[in-house]
């Protein structure tokens, strides 16, 4: 379990908030996550939509998407003062890292299922072991 | 109240022939005529290969949200279990942070 995790966080900032603020918000934000050691992957501004719904009678709103990597301590400080900010509309943070891993896992699996099949790309089954219909051919190359 | 659930069936897959038209040109899809339809079942997720479904993928998501702003069932999508999972996920967050609707009236 160790190991860091990764993080996505989107939030939307107030539509009253012209272009320096949201950057400054996004800076404070962002000088939050370094100080309680996590690194930041990606800051990217969206821009401003439409929402779906209202949120406090606004309809639309700057989009801001931070991708960070740390421990988890930084996400409870930052969600903390976006609560606590009353220019942040909206947050949510999802977390990545558990699902790039079933991505993987996803990708291994189709890789493997992929070399099973015979005189498909039968190499890498032969040589990791697990398919016991590895082509002949392998078999001579080995021995 | 029956009358009207099949209405709304038949929207569904006509949003659905047209999303699958526009996407890849007509696949083998014949022989309809009856009043239910078997079409093949294909994940278009699985045939792309997506292990990620992105909740700001908005123009992915749109494809699975009909007017009414609920998800796309399975059996009108088609989708594998797996995929069906990751977009109701995705559709949820994205629902959450105001990129999609949860009702429209």
């Amino acid at each position: 379990m160790a190991g860091l995790r990764q993080y996505e966080v989107l939030f939307i900032v107030d539509p009253g908030a012209d272009d320096d603020e949201v950057a400054k918000i996004t800076d404070t934000f962002k000088q939050i996550i370094t100080d309680q050691g996590g690194t930041i992957t990606k800051a990217e501004t969206l821009g401003r939509r439409q929402l779906a719904y209202e949120i406090l009678r606004k309809k639309e709103g700057t989009f801001v998407d931070i991708e960070l990597e740390g421990s988890g301590k930084e996400i409870a400080e930052l969600e903390r003062r976006m609560r606590v900010n009353d220019r942040i509309l909206r947050y949510l943070t999802v977390r990545m890292d558990e699902e790039r891993q079933r991505a993987e896992k996803f990708k291994d699996k189709r890789a493997r299922k992929a070399a099973k099949r015979p005189f498909g790309a039968g190499q890498s089954a032969a040589r990791r072991g697990t398919s016991d219909f590895a082509p002949a051919v392998d078999d001579a190359s080995e021995g | 109240m029956s009358a009207n659930y099949e209405d709304r069936n038949r929207n569904y897959e006509d949003r659905q022939r047209n999303y699958e038209n526009d996407d890849d040109g007509d696949r083998g899809r014949g022989g309809r005529g009856g009043r239910r339809m078997h079409r093949r079942r294909i994940c278009r997720f699985c045939i792309e290969k997506v292990d990620i479904i992105d909740f700001k993928d908005l123009r992915l998501l749109s494809n699975y949200v009909p007017e009414r702003g609920k998800i796309l069932p399975r059996r009108i999508s088609g989708n594998c279990a797996i995929h069906q999972r990751m977009l109701a996920e995705a559709i949820k967050r994205a629902r959450n942070i105001a990129l999609l609707p949860y009702t429209t009236d």
